[in-house]
C-alpha cells in the first residue's frame, strides 16, 4: 500500500500546447520517471473525457498521485482537485504543472528547447508529487453574532440586514448617535430626500429591532481570535465590554478634507460643501454669487484618486440655491464633470438647464480666490475671467478615516496607500478581506455614496451570514506544523506571522509554538524563518522544494 | 563555438502564487516570448522560501536563481516579501562569502499585472547568469572547493544564529530592543555581515575537521586563515559544543568534531 503510483496526465490543449511541444514524447518521457506507473497524452484534460480518463486510470492503475501537465493551477487545480477526491484521492495528493501560460505559449519559436523544458517541469512536478501527503480540512464552529464597527448608513444598514436573518448582531459607534456622515448632510442626491430622515428612519429601527445591541460613544479596544471565535473588547467610556462574535464587519466611513490653507479657505466665505450643507439645512444661506471649485486636493501629486462623490455633490448643491435663490448665480469651477450613470447624467443635463454656468479649469492653470472675486482662466473659452462671489464653495475629497491604519493593525487586514481598507480582491471579492471572517463596506472601503454604501451593507452582510448559517467553517489544511522537541519557544514565529496564527504557550515541555489552523493562511513565512528549524510547513515542505530543485538539476546536467 | 558562446544557464524561479506567477502566467497568455532557461517553482509567498533552498539550488549545480514576490505593501499575506527581501539581502552575503557573485540570486518584485515586466525579468536575468558564466567561474575556486563552501554556506544559513537576527531586523531597526535601544540600520546591517562571516567561517572549520583530531594550525591551513582567527572560532564552536578540545600538540591546540 505504500508504494508510490504516480499518473501523469499531459494535455494538448488542442493546439495550444500540442501546437508547440511534442506531446505524446512528453508523455512517453514521464513513463520513464521513477514512480511513475502511468502516463498518457490527452487532447484536452479538463473535458469531460479527459476527467473521465484521469478516474479511470486512478482505479485501473491504483494511482495514489495525479500529476497534470497542462495550463495553470490558477484556474485549473480546483477541478482537478475536485475529480481526485471523486476517484476516491485525497485531493492534496494532486500536482500540477505547468506547461502552457508558462512553457509552449512563452516558447512557441523553439519547439525542442521548449519541449526540454517542458520535461524538466514535469521530472519537478513528479518528484514533488511523490512527497506529498494526504491532508485533511478539519471544521470549526462559528459563533452567530456579528460585530459591526461604525454606526454610519452602512453599518446600520449591514447590522438591519444581519439581524433581520436572525443573527444577533453588535453595532459599535464612536459617537454618541447613530447616523455617521448622514447627520451632516442636507439633502441626498439625486431624489432630495432629507437626510435627517433616513437617519430617523434607520436609527428606529436598529433601535427596535431586538437582535440588535448598539454600543455607542464606544470604540473597539480589541480584537482576538479568528474567523468564528472572535474575542472582541470594546471600550465604552469608563468601562470596558467583553463579548465574542464569529464575523467582523467594518463600516468606519471616511472623513472629508479640510482644505486648510487652500484657496484662502476660512470656514466662513470660503467653505466646503460639508459647511454649506449645514448652512442649507440651518437656512443661514445668503449668497447671490456662489463659485463651487471642483478637485480641491484631489487628483494631485499627494492624492491621485477621484472621491467621486463631489461632482454630483456640488450639482445638488447648486440646483438646490438656484431653487431657493433663482437669481442667484452659480458657478462650478471643473477640470472634468464626473457624472456617470443614467441618474447622474441627467441631473448635469438638468443643471445646466437651471442656468448654472460650467467652467474647465486645468490643474496647470488652477483657479486663485482674491479678495471678493475668483480669477479663472476658462480652458474652453480660451481667455481669463473674472468672477465676484459673496461664497466661495470648495469640494474636498473623502479621505481615510485618521483611525483606519489603527483599526487595520487590530484586525490584521490591509489599507491601501491612501489609509482605505482594501478588499481581498477588486473584482472577485469586492467586500471581503483576504482574512476569512471580516468584511468591509461603504466608505471604510473608497468614497460612494448612499446607494452604494447600501448596497455594499447588503453585500457584506450576505458574505458575512454565509459561515454564520453554516455554523462552521473549513480550515485550510496547508498549515505549518511544530516540532515541539525543536522548538525552543523563542516566538521568532508569532512575530512574523501577521495575522497571529502562531502563538508561543506553555506547555507540559516548556514555552511552545502553537498552530492556530483557523487563522493561519498558509503563507510559510513563519517556517523559511525559524532559527531551529522545527517548523513544517504542509503541502510546501523543505523536502517537496528540495526534490523539484533536485529533479531540474538532474536534467540539466 | 568557443565554451562562452554554447553556455545555456540553468536558472531557477520561486514565484509566489499571488503577484509573480499570476505575472508569469498572463506573459503566457499575452504570448510573451522569453527564452526557455527559467524553470518555476510556485510557492504560496515568497517567504516560503528558505534561504537554505537557495543554496542547495547553487550546491546543486544551478547558475542562477530568482525569486520574485508581490511588490512591497502589496503581499497577499499583508508582511510576507517584507521577509523575503531581508532574508535574501542576507543570502546574497552568504554567496559574497562563498566567492560567487550575488548577481546570481535576483530578487524583484511583480504584480499580476505585470506580465511584461516579468518577461523582461526573466530575458535580462538569463542574459546576465549567460555573461557570469557557468558557476564558479567568478571564483578561481576548484569545483570540489566550491561545493564545500556552498555546503558550509547553507549550513551556516541553517544556523539559528544568523535566522534569528535576520527574522529580528524589523523589530531591532524599527523599534526598540529588549533594553530599550534602537539599533541603526547600519549597525544592523554590520551586524549582520560579520554573524554571516563568523557562521560562515565556523561551518567551514567543521567540514574541514571531518572525523579527525586536528590542531588548530592544520585546521588553518585547510581553511586558508589564519590561526589566531581561527582559534576564535573554535572556541565559539567549543561553547556550542560542535567541537571539543583533545589536547596539545606542539603549540597548537588540538580539536575533534564533538558527538563524532
Amino acid at each position: 500500500m505504500n508504494e508510490v503510483r504516480v499518473g501523469v496526465f499531459v494535455c494538448h490543449c488542442g493546439t495550444n500546447i500540442g501546437g508547440f511541444l511534442d506531446v505524446p514524447g512528453l508523455a512517453k518521457y514521464a513513463l520513464s520517471l521513477p514512480n511513475v506507473v502511468f502516463a498518457k497524452d490527452n487532447q484536452y484534460t479538463c473535458s469531460e473525457a479527459g476527467l473521465t480518463e484521469i478516474k479511470n486510470a486512478i482505479a485501473e492503475n491504483k494511482l495514489n498521485r495525479v500529476v497534470v501537465a497542462s495550463c495553470t493551477p490558477r484556474t485549473h487545480e480546483p477541478l482537478f482537485r475536485s475529480i481526485c477526491k471523486d476517484a476516491g484521492l485525497n485531493p492534496y495528493l494532486f500536482q500540477f504543472v505547468n506547461i502552457r501560460d508558462q512553457c509552449s505559449w512563452v516558447h512557441m519559436q523553439e519547439r525542442e528547447r521548449a519541449t526540454e523544458k517542458a520535461k524538466a517541469l514535469i521530472r519537478m512536478g513528479v518528484a514533488r508529487a511523490v512527497l506529498l501527503e494526504p491532508l485533511e480540512e478539519t471544521e470549526i464552529e462559528v459563533n452567530p453574532c456579528a460585530l459591526v464597527i461604525g454606526g454610519g448608513i452602512a453599518g446600520m444598514t449591514c447590522a438591519l440586514s444581519l439581524a433581520n436573518r436572525g443573527f444577533e448582531v453588535k453595532l459599535v459607534e464612536k459617537e454618541d448617535r447613530l447616523g455617521g456622515t448622514l447627520n451632516s448632510l442636507y439633502k441626498l442626491y439625486p431624489a432630495n430626500e432629507e437626510a435627517s430622515k433616513l437617519v430617523q428612519d434607520k436609527t428606529k429601527k436598529v433601535k427596535n429591532n431586538p437582535n440588535i445591541e448598539v454600543l455607542t460613544s464606544s470604540e473597539v479596544k480589541e480584537v482576538e481570535g479568528f474567523i468564528g471565535n472572535y474575542d472582541v473588547t470594546v471600550r465604552q467610556g469608563e468601562k470596558e465590554r467583553l463579548f465574542k462574535a464569529g464575523v467582523i464587519i467594518v463600516a468606519t466611513g471616511a472623513e472629508t478634507l479640510k482644505p486648510m490653507g487652500m484657496y484662502g479657505y476660512d470656514g466662513e466665505n470660503v467653505v466646503t460643501h460639508m459647511e454649506l450643507e449645514r448652512m442649507l439645512k440651518e437656512g443661514r444661506l445668503n449668497a447671490d454669487m456662489v463659485v463651487m471649485i471642483q478637485c480641491v486636493g484631489s487628483r494631485n501629486e499627494k492624492r491621485v484618486y477621484c472621491s467621486k462623490v463631489c461632482c454630483p455633490t456640488a450639482l445638488k448643491n447648486a440646483i438646490l440655491i438656484k431653487e431657493a435663490k433663482p437669481n442667484a448665480q452659480v458657478f462650478v469651477l471643473y477640470r472634468d464633470m464626473v457624472t456617470p450613470g443614467t441618474k447622474y447624467e441627467d441631473y448635469y443635463g438638468k443643471a445646466r438647464e437651471t442656468g448654472i454656468t460650467f467652467i474647465k479649469y486645468s490643474p496647470e492653470r488652477k483657479p486663485v480666490v482674491e479678495n471678493g472675486s475668483v480669477r479663472v482662466y476658462d480652458e474652453l473659452l480660451g481667455e481669463e475671467l473674472v468672477l465676484p462671489y459673496d461664497l466661495v464653495v470648495l469640494s474636498t475629497p473623502m479621505v481615510a478615516h485618521r483611525n483606519s491604519t489603527d483599526l487595520a493593525q487590530k484586525l490584521k487586514v490591509p489599507v491601501d496607500e491612501n489609509g482605505f481598507f482594501l478588499e481581498a480582491h477588486v473584482k472577485l471579492r469586492p467586500v471581503d478581506f483576504a482574512t476569512d471572517g471580516i468584511y468591509v463596506c461603504g466608505c471604510a472601503h473608497w468614497p460612494a455614496n448612499i446607494g452604494e454604501s447600501i448596497s455594499q451593507a447588503y453585500g457584506a452582510a450576505s458574505r458575512a451570514s454565509i459561515p454564520m448559517s453554516v455554523g462552521r467553517v473549513k480550515t485550510e489544511p496547508l498549515i505549518p506544523v511544530i516540532d515541539e522537541d525543536e522548538c525552543s519557544g523563542c516566538g521568532l514565529c508569532e512575530l512574523t506571522c501577521p495575522f497571529k496564527a502562531i502563538q508561543v504557550e506553555e506547555t507540559e515541555k516548556g514555552r511552545k509554538a502553537k498552530v492556530i489552523a483557523a487563522s493561519c493562511k498558509g503563507c510559510g513565512a513563519c517556517g523559511a524563518g525559524c532559527p531551529q528549524r522545527a517548523i513544517t510547513m504542509r503541502h510546501f515542505t523543505d523536502e517537496q522544494l528540495v526534490a523539484q530543485v533536485i529533479a531540474l538539476a538532474e536534467v540539466t546536467h | 563555438m568557443t565554451f562562452q558562446e554554447s553556455f545555456e544557464p540553468d536558472i531557477l524561479g520561486f514565484l509566489c502564487n499571488w503577484c509573480s506567477y499570476a505575472s508569469a502566467d498572463l506573459a503566457g497568455v499575452s504570448r510573451m516570448q522569453y527564452p526557455p532557461n527559467v524553470k518555476i517553482i510556485r510557492v504560496m509567498c515568497s517567504a516560503r522560501v528558505d534561504p537554505t533552498i537557495i543554496l542547495e539550488a547553487f550546491i546543486q549545480g544551478l547558475n542562477g536563481v530568482m525569486v520574485l514576490g508581490c511588490h512591497l505593501g502589496t503581499c497577499h499575506y499583508m508582511t510576507g516579501n517584507y521577509y523575503t527581501e531581508r532574508r535574501m539581502k542576507t543570502t546574497k552575503n552568504v554567496l559574497k562569502n562563498v566567492g560567487l557573485s550575488p548577481k546570481r540570486l535576483l530578487v524583484d518584485w511583480v504584480s499580476a499585472a505585470e506580465g511584461e515586466r516579468f518577461a523582461t525579468l526573466v530575458k535580462d536575468f538569463t542574459e546576465r547568469i549567460r555573461k557570469l558564466g557557468p558557476l564558479g567561474k567568478e571564483t578561481d575556486l576548484e569545483p570540489q572547493q566550491l561545493r564545500i563552501r556552498l555546503v558550509a554556506a547553507k549550513e551556516a544559513l541553517a544556523q539559528q544564529r544568523i535566522r534569528w537576527l535576520v527574522g529580528r531586523e524589523r523589530e531591532l531597526v524599527e523599534d526598540k530592543n529588549v533594553f530599550g535601544e534602537k539599533v541603526s540600520q547600519e549597525e544592523f546591517d554590520q551586524l549582520t555581515l560579520q554573524t554571516v562571516e563568523k557562521e560562515f567561517a565556523k561551518r567551514r572549520i567543521l567540514l574541514s575537521m571531518k572525523e579527525e583530531a586536528l590542531s588548530v594550525k592544520e585546521i588553518a591551513q585547510r581553511v586558508e586563515a589564519s590561526p589566531r582567527e581561527v582559534l576564535r572560532n573554535i572556541v565559539s564552536l567549543e561553547r556550542d559544543g560542535l567541537v571539543s578540545f583533545v589536547g596539545i600538540e606542539g603549540n597548537s591546540p588540538k580539536y575533534r568534531r564533538a558527538g563524532g
